[in-house]
């Protein structure tokens, strides 16, 4: 595997021969010297299915269609349909899909790849096997019964005789295809290569720095750009003055970008573009360039008022979401409630590499390059641009690179609609590249929030008379700048899907405006309803009296699956059957016992020191993390952090553990230091000094503990964030007796 | 003109002066493992080696490495010049450090530079090299045990030789 490699449906099947000799991969593709080593495998594959085809040499080429971003869904997707397939993982080559509907959905996000397309990726594999299987049963005149492909071969089980996937891929080719519900899929107890550590795919070009990133593309007479947007969400430009930025030596043209409104939708947002040979000559004609601005409305925000304004709301009676019993008739005994009120700020994704994309729009095409977890989005907004219709979407060809991080940031096309709006004009391939300041400053964020609970304690140790409010931005004013309110999709997403035994229960919404561009962050909703939810039970155990894990246990109840939908509300789980997978108060307290065991939370620590533990399911996935804190001199020190994820069928071991170290890293920036705030409609940060994420300074002692299941996979890239913020909080409380409800930690303490 | 030794090769860089090295090195050779991470030095990702120390390429012009000598990740290697097969980059694969992989190079050329000053780094000394480069996707933990490894690996081959 040399880079990451494109191939569209059409020129699929050219390279399995299929089609006629012309031959175009390689000019599609920006390093076209790289790919002259695997054109001549390719170039004689024989296609099984669009996500399978095998060369004469037995090179497997498996289609990944889903977009990496350091989740390890370029090894994870090929190892299932290798393991469907009985292909040896040493002999298959990876080829990434471009954005494309044949594929099914391509979307990347809601740590969706495996949960929800677990079944339909093992099908892609079974039917090449039953192919394979077939044709050597023809072979052999013997039943299909009587064959097995095991290890690249297809085995006659009686004489033992083999031949190999070289061989048979010319006359499986030729077969029809099963049906994808007619082919049978391995026992799981079967599995040779899911649960095993594969061979990363990409981890040998990125650690010799070939790997290709969005950032990285090349093509011969490109335009860079960079683009100076409204420094507040619906601003636009009044008038622009470019005479210094044209003097600088290799700047192109200085381009207004058109005009956008509200509803903001994925658009880009506008702005002035300066086009160079280069990219340091981008950036220094950008430092001349003078632009007026007409701000707009959404001017008169203050994210430190708005907050307040929240806090207010959810202390007021709200709207109904979910209720069991009758909350309101009760006349809370005071000195066994608690109520507490739990505040985020805006956060922002920050990967690493900042959003970029490159295009070339000519009469009858645009082809693009760009990291986006969204790939088939981004071809009906560039469709949309550019007033290609829905037959003629061919015409947009959309080349997947890795993302240098996403974390969300990158489902959402803006940047390359961008891209596409420059190269229509200028009839040249352009690359747009954004500064930090730019990422910082014009991102999709995590939207501030304020949740409210209220509950009374029972003599047994247990709660009732539960009351749960929230108010946030909801993600869904982009598209509709009426919405004041989550989706109760969204609202399904650790808030209304409370596990509790609880006989009286009242969940409420409030609505808020919006000001800046809302946007999925890794676990989204989970970010703010499990902070609050976490820190809340941590506080009732505190006023029982009683270790946070039993609280946990007695508030989870009797082993029972807890259907959301019984309390009046329409939970969606996030797209999964909720046969399938199953808010399993089993599973859940198993966690909450692992974790505590695990960390041995109730060990008794020096001075100063102490354990916080949280949980919350999300994503279809299981996840208690425990924290060790020291409070010493007014700051605090994250000391060592575990995570217990029971994620039921696990693909990728190794890839599970890091996503649960890197989860938690993201969790203690979220917990200690991750803030933007707004003023006068104003992003008041620019760059990682004063929007700092967790340096190796701040990494503690880690470990992972993985639950072994044969219950349907979940998710993995999100679920293992929203419990380490409360988990780092509530140590807090039990070193130092000092309790944050309003992240980040920083504001109190030096971090 | 500005005359650059670029891993071990002698180039000459017809750009303005004031040119920081990353986009020297990304747009005009083509050296694209340098990343852009933040253009400010806040974040590592852009670290190449100047005369063997690490530096930020994103804030040093390319005049103040004339006739100086730059290895980027395409240019680092074992004691025999293997390329990609620096003591570093093996313990990386080894303990499979990388996740989206974009600040790795930063972080393989910031602990290679350590290395080389410090062959034993204490875990102090690795935190203090370490923490000007940032990995958002959270892969520290292996970061530090690939550097602990490479440290010992290295000594161990050294030992063999002499």
């Amino acid at each position: 595997m040399t880079t990451i490699k494109n191939v569209s449906r059409r020129s699929f099947l050219k390279l399995a021969g299929i089609s006629s000799s012309s031959f175009v991969l390689g000019m599609n593709l920006p390093i076209t010297q790289v790919l002259a080593g695997t054109q001549g495998t390719l170039a004689t594959a024989h296609e099984l299915n669009f996500f399978v085809s095998i060369a004469n040499d037995g090179l497997v080429n498996l289609i990944c269609h889903r977009s990496e971003m350091g989740q390890g869904i370029r090894t994870s997707v090929p190892q299932i349909i290798a393991e469907e397939l009985g292909a040896d993982w040493d002999k298959v080559n990876v080829v990434q899909a471009q954005g494309d509907a044949k594929y099914g959905p391509q979307s990347t996000g809601g740590s969706a790849s495996i949960r929800n397309h677990f079944t339909t990726i093992r099908q892609m594999g079974a039917i090449a096997r039953d192919m394979l299987e077939q044709a050597a049963a023809n072979i052999w005149q013997v039943d299909k019964a009587q064959v097995q492909a095991r290890n690249h071969h297809v085995i006659h089980i009686k004489t033992q005789q083999k031949i190999s996937f070289a061989e048979l891929a010319k006359h499986a080719a030729k077969l029809t295809p099963p049906k994808s519900e007619e082919v049978k899929l391995k026992a799981i107890t079967d599995f040779s290569l899911i649960g095993k550590d594969v061979k990363l795919v990409d981890l040998d070009d990125i650690v010799a720095g070939k790997a290709q990133y969005a950032q990285d593309i090349q093509l011969p007479d490109m335009l860079i750009a960079t683009i100076v947007r409204p420094p507040v969400v619906g601003g636009s430009v009044v008038s622009f003055d470019a005479t210094e930025a044209k003097k600088v030596k290799g700047v192109f043209d200085v381009i207004a970008l058109k005009p956008r409104s509200i509803p903001v939708n994925i658009n880009p947002l506008s702005g002035v573009a300066v086009l160079a040979t280069n990219t340091w000559a981008a950036i220094e004609g950008r430092k001349k360039l003078k632009v007026a601005w007409q701000l707009g409305d959404k001017q008169s925000h203050n994210s430190e008022t708005f907050k307040a304004e929240l806090v207010k709301k959810v202390n007021e009676k709200g709207q109904h979401v979910a209720d069991k019993g009758d909350v309101y008739a009760h006349r809370y005994d005071e000195k066994n409630t608690v109520a507490a009120t739990y505040t985020v700020p805006y956060i922002h994704h920050a990967p690493m590499e900042t959003p970029a994309a490159t295009a070339v729009v000519t009469d009858d095409k645009c082809t693009i390059w760009a990291g986006t977890q969204a790939p088939q989005w981004a071809r009906r907004k560039v469709a949309e641009e550019l007033g290609i219709k829905k037959e003629d979407i061919d015409k947009i060809e959309v080349n997947q690179t890795l993302m240098g991080g996403a974390f969300g940031r990158k489902s959402k096309g803006d940047f390359i609609v961008e891209a596409v709006e420059l190269a229509k004009i200028t009839k040249r391939p352009v690359k747009v590249i954004w500064s930090r300041e730019d990422d910082i400053q014009h991102g999709f964020y995590h939207s501030i929030a304020a949740n409210y609970h209220k509950a009374e304690l029972t003599a047994d140790g247990n709660a009732d008379f539960w009351l749960s409010r929230n108010a946030y931005p909801p993600i869904s004013w982009l598209w509709n700048p009426d919405a004041k309110t989550p989706s109760d999709f969204q609202l399904g997403l650790g808030f209304a899907d409370l596990p509790f035994e609880l006989n009286n229960l009242a969940i409420e919404k409030h609505e808020a405006d919006s000001f800046v561009r809302p946007g999925w962050v890794r676990s989204v909703a989970c970010i703010n309803n499990g902070f609050a939810l976490g820190s809340f039970v941590d506080e009732l155990s505190v006023k029982a009296n009683i270790s946070p894990r039993q609280m946990w246990l007695n508030l989870l109840g009797t082993d029972r699956l807890v259907n959301p939908s019984d309390n009046n509300f329409n939970y969606g789980n996030y797209d999964l059957d909720l046969k399938a997978h199953p808010l399993d108060t089993k599973r859940m307290k198993h966690l909450i016992n692992l974790i505590s065991d695990k960390a041995n939370v109730e060990v008794k620590l020096p001075e100063n020191q102490a354990w916080g533990i949280s949980f919350l399911r999300s994503f279809g996935t299981f996840v208690a993390a425990a924290s060790r804190v020291e409070v010493v001199d007014n700051k605090v020190n994250v000391l060592e952090m575990h995570t217990a994820v029971d994620c039921g069928i696990v693909v990728t071991p190794d890839r599970v553990k890091a996503q649960m170290e890197g989860a938690m890293i993201f969790g203690l920036s979220i917990a200690l230091m991750n803030e933007i705030s707004v003023k006068d409609g104003k992003v008041e940060q620019s760059n990682f000094h004063d929007y700092p994420v967790a340096r190796i300074n701040q990494a503690p002692e880690m470990h992972v503990h993985i639950v072994e299941s044969d219950a349907p996979p979940g998710g993995i890239g999100e679920p293992g964030v929203p419990p380490v913020a409360p988990s780092i909080t509530n140590a807090i409380y039990h070193a130092s007796k000092v309790r944050i409800r309003d992240l980040p930690v920083n504001k109190v303490f030096t971090v | 003109m500005i005359k650059i030794t670029i891993n071990t090769k002698p180039m000459t860089l017809d750009v303005d002066p004031q040119m920081p090295l990353l986009y020297a090195l990304r747009d005009e050779l083509k050296l694209t493992g340098t990343k852009f991470g933040c253009g400010a030095g806040q974040c590592g990702a852009c670290t190449v080696h100047l005369n063997g120390k690490a530096i930020r390429s994103c804030v040093t012009p390319v005049s103040a490495v004339a006739e100086q000598e730059i290895t980027t990740i395409e240019g680092l290697s074992n004691n025999k010049g293997q390329l990609g097969e620096s003591e570093m980059q093996i313990a990386w694969r080894e303990f499979k450090v990388p996740q989206c992989g974009y600040c790795q190079s930063g972080q393989m050329m910031s602990a290679s530079a350590l290395l080389k000053e410090k062959s034993k780094p204490t875990d102090e000394q690795i935190i203090e090299a370490m923490q000007g480069n940032i990995c958002r996707c959270g892969t520290y933990k292996r970061i530090k045990a690939a550097i602990k490894s490479a440290a010992e690996n290295t000594v161990a081959a050294q030992g063999v030789t002499s």
